[in-house]
């Protein structure tokens, strides 16, 4: 099938094939470019390598199963996913969530944030030829997933973020591991700042190169980082402000030319408001409930194997190792949205039949006739849910509107007339993630 | 029958240390970068257990590489796609001939430089085969017929040519100053002092000389910053269609440019193998007085001091390679056009005016 570039490349012109298979495709994408020697004359972006049918898998899993297909989006920030999706349906359901839920929930975004951020700006150094900046941050996201991992049990595919709360509490050590990767973060950070900031040779890669107004970007629906480098400082968290973001202390940060280099700027001034906005959770946190006594996921796991099936359990076989003691603190009340905390559903015949209440078919979570859009600030932009209800255990239609699906639209225009190698920042500072762009 | 004799031994040893030290600064390079990065490097490859720090990793990398399918893309033209490597390693290779590894010592009775063959255009003879390499990465390039390999050549091109002319600039000053092109007397001429105290070395005659065609022997190395020919992320290089022990051909030959690299620089503007205030018969140390030394530790003293150059400027190589982001092409000719030559142009100029004084 003859492409639209090749229909209209004028017949002297290289054409070039940048993916989908690509070291700097990261994700699969795959960039059509039509050179004059190194300059590109005209290219073509052509997405959807990736593409899972994610919308249309959702209608047919119930509102509780199809959370896991959500970590899957945007697999570095997978909290983030998980809020957007459980936020909407929350809205539909008009469920309020216990404050101890929302400061976890703003706190694991956060986290998600900045591994996030450290990701792109990592591959975007290290397609630079950096490869010593991308391991320095690659190193601070070990720190942070740590800290995740430690209390949601995964590193990547969490499914935390529940309808209602969240699975399951902090992790008793869980303040100080956030500190430790607090401190690393920031000494990462201010590590890579002196290698790249002043660096002539990255300077030259970034600064003026792929220019983007704030009209234009807007144009394109542009959110998020890219959008702010432009100078337009729109933040879903302090536009819209949803859980407690309201009552944080933080900055938005915005560039000034919107180019690759305020781009990266953003980011790195992000990053640290947000391990500010994770000081800041750790006081409420601390101080809203008393030290949490349920048992780490991952140990409840360890427990479960080492005991015999007949053998009387006081643990939960599965993810759901908290004690029903801490439930209020992290999840609704509502019985008919939330699940029953596992030993209820052990040892009480009520919940055991709330429990088979939720996961029969055709019965479950049934929000009201209706349809919500929610939008959080996830790590490349407004992270919508769009979701229709119609009354059944599933939801009707589910669409997600996807951060940098309307970033990378703009690609083809960033690169017209610079050269192959101006391809690899720019598609590195926006941050393309397939599993969430090709959905 | 003698003379074929000491220069089949000198061939030898020129070449096996050649080839020797691209193996370990392979190792040198991961070990250098893991510490760079907080890592550790690789230490699994072992002997017997006996793992020495990853020192055995050189070897079990060439033999992964030696024993790899060797692969020709049904398209690419057999015979040039083979050839390329060859070319491009055998360019470099020779050029350690001509590299002056110690003072001349006495063999029973007859006289024995330490060094392979010394051509009286030792220097042009080096640069020379530096550039004849360029044809490696072109016939790679052109008979792998891959475009991406394609552009890889043909940035190389450009850029080893561009900075062919920037690295023989810097060089004119030198050449001013020295009184002649043959190695071994560059080297002996560097053995004097200047106002007593400061060894007569290059660097200290060409300061800016020095600097110039350390940017552009950089470039001449193909490696990051200037690795645009490779451009992994961009292009992923002129050897993109190139496997196993072909592809470790051209990765030998970044290596052994390094190597090159780093005997010019020591050879040219740090003495090659004298040592600072070391005469034939001692030292004679700047603030008075004589250290004598028996003949042959002076000749030791010497071959070290020239390994230690290289080593060092190896480490420093690599220290940059692993420091800094790569240029963009026109970035890059920019450099090369716009600021080496113009100030190469300058350093003649004012080594000139110097000199006339």
């Amino acid at each position: 099938m003859t492409t639209r570039l090749q229909a209209q490349a004028r017949p002297e012109s290289l054409l070039l094939n940048m993916g989908p298979s690509h070291p700097a495709m990261h994700g699969t994408i795959r960039i059509m470019l039509e050179l004059d020697g190194e300059r590109i004359l005209n290219s073509e972006v052509e997405v959807g390598y990736l593409h899972r049918g994610f919308e249309k898998t959702c209608e047919h899993r119930t509102w509780f199963n199809l959370l896991i297909y959500t970590d899957r989006l945007n697999y570095v920030s997978p909290l983030i996913n998980n809020l957007g999706y459980v936020m909407t349906v929350e809205k539909l359901l008009g469920l309020e969530v216990p404050e101890r839920a929302q400061w976890i929930r703003v706190l694991m975004s956060e986290l998600s944030r900045i591994s996030d951020h450290l990701t792109c700006l990592a591959a975007m150094a290290m397609e630079c030829g950096a490869f010593t900046a991308f391991l320095y941050k690659m190193k601070a996201r070990e720190f942070l997933w740590d800290a995740i991992e430690q209390t949601t049990g995964a590193r990547m595919t969490t499914s935390y973020i529940r309808i209602g709360g969240v699975r399951a509490d902090l992790h008793p050590d869980f303040e100080a591991v956030v500190r430790r990767a607090v401190d690393e973060t920031r000494k990462v950070v201010k590590d890579v700042r002196g290698l790249l900031d002043k660096n002539p040779i990255f300077l030259g890669r970034t600064r003026d190169i792929a220019v983007m107004t704030p009209d234009n970007a807007l144009s394109y629906g542009w959110t998020g980082p890219c959008l702010r480098s432009t100078g337009v400082a729109y933040d879903v968290r302090r536009a819209q402000p949803y859980l407690t973001y309201d009552r944080l202390d933080f900055e938005i940060p915005v560039g000034e030319r919107g180019d690759n280099f305020d781009r990266y700027l953003v980011r790195m001034s992000e990053m640290e408001q947000s391990l500010r906005i994770i000081e800041q959770c750790l006081k409420p946190l601390a101080r809203t409930v008393p030290a949490p006594s349920g048992i780490a996921p991952a140990e409840a796991i360890r427990e479960a194997r080492r005991r015999r099936p007949d053998d009387p359990v006081r643990l939960s076989p599965n993810l759901e190792g908290s004690e029903k003691a801490v439930y209020p603190g992290i999840m609704a009340g509502d019985k008919r949205y939330v699940l029953p905390p596992k030993e209820d559903a052990y040892t009480t015949i009520e919940g055991l039949i709330a429990h088979f209440k939720h996961f029969m078919a055709g019965h479950g979570l049934r929000p009201p006739k209706g349809e919500a859009y929610f939008a959080v600030e996830g790590g490349n932009g407004e992270l919508g849910y769009y979701i229709v209800s119609d009354g059944s255990d599933r939801p009707y239609r589910l669409h997600l509107r996807a951060p940098c699906f309307h970033i990378v639209s703009a690609l083809e225009e960033l690169i017209r007339g610079r050269y192959v190698a101006d391809v690899i920042p720019t598609f590195g500072s926006m941050n393309m993630i397939g599993g969430e762009l090709d959905r | 029958m003698s003379d074929v004799l000491t220069a089949l031994i000198k061939i030898f040893v020129a070449l096996g240390w050649f080839l020797v030290l691209t193996l370990y600064l392979t190792w040198v390079e991961r070990k250098e970068s893991a510490v760079l990065q907080d890592r550790i490097g690789a230490n699994r490859a072992s002997i017997f257990g006996l793992r020495l720090f990853g020192l055995f990793q050189p070897f079990a990398d060439a033999i992964k590489m030696i024993f790899k399918e060797d692969f020709v893309p049904a398209f690419a033209d057999k015979v040039l796609h083979t050839l390329a490597p060859f070319v491009s390693f055998f360019f470099v290779a020779v050029t350690i001939a001509a590299m002056p590894f110690g003072d001349d010592i006495v063999v029973g009775g007859k006289t024995v430089g330490l060094q392979v063959f010394d051509p009286s255009v030792g220097l042009l003879y080096v640069l020379a085969m530096l550039s004849l390499g360029i044809y490696g990465i072109i016939l790679s390039g052109w008979a792998s017929r891959n475009r991406f390999a394609l552009l890889g050549s043909a940035r190389g091109a450009a850029q080893l040519i561009s900075y062919e002319v920037a690295l023989g600039l810097s060089l004119i000053g030198l050449i001013m100053v020295f009184p002649s092109l043959r190695m071994s007397d560059i080297v002996r001429f560097q053995g004097g002092t200047i106002l007593g105290f400061l060894p007569r070395w290059g660097v200290f005659l060409q300061p800016l000389g020095f600097a110039l065609f350390f940017v552009a022997a950089l470039a001449e190395t193909k490696r990051v910053p200037f690795d645009l020919p490779e451009g992994e992320s961009e292009i992923i290089g002129f050897f993109a269609e190139y496997g196993g022990l072909k592809w470790g051909l051209f990765m030998m030959t970044d290596f052994m440019e390094i190597i090159v690299v780093s005997a010019l620089l020591a050879t040219l503007f740090f003495g090659g193998w004298q040592v600072p205030w070391l005469a034939a018969d001692g030292f004679h140390w700047p603030w008075g007085g004589h250290w004598a030394l028996a003949r042959w530790l002076v000749v030791v003293l010497q071959v070290l001091a020239f390994q230690a150059k290289v080593v060092f400027f190896c480490w420093l190589q690599i220290l940059i390679r692993w420091t800094y982001p790569r240029l963009r092409y026109d970035q890059l000719m920019d450099l090369g056009w716009k600021v080496l030559i113009p100030l190469g142009l300058l350093n003649i100029l004012a080594t000139g005016l110097v000199m006339s004084l």
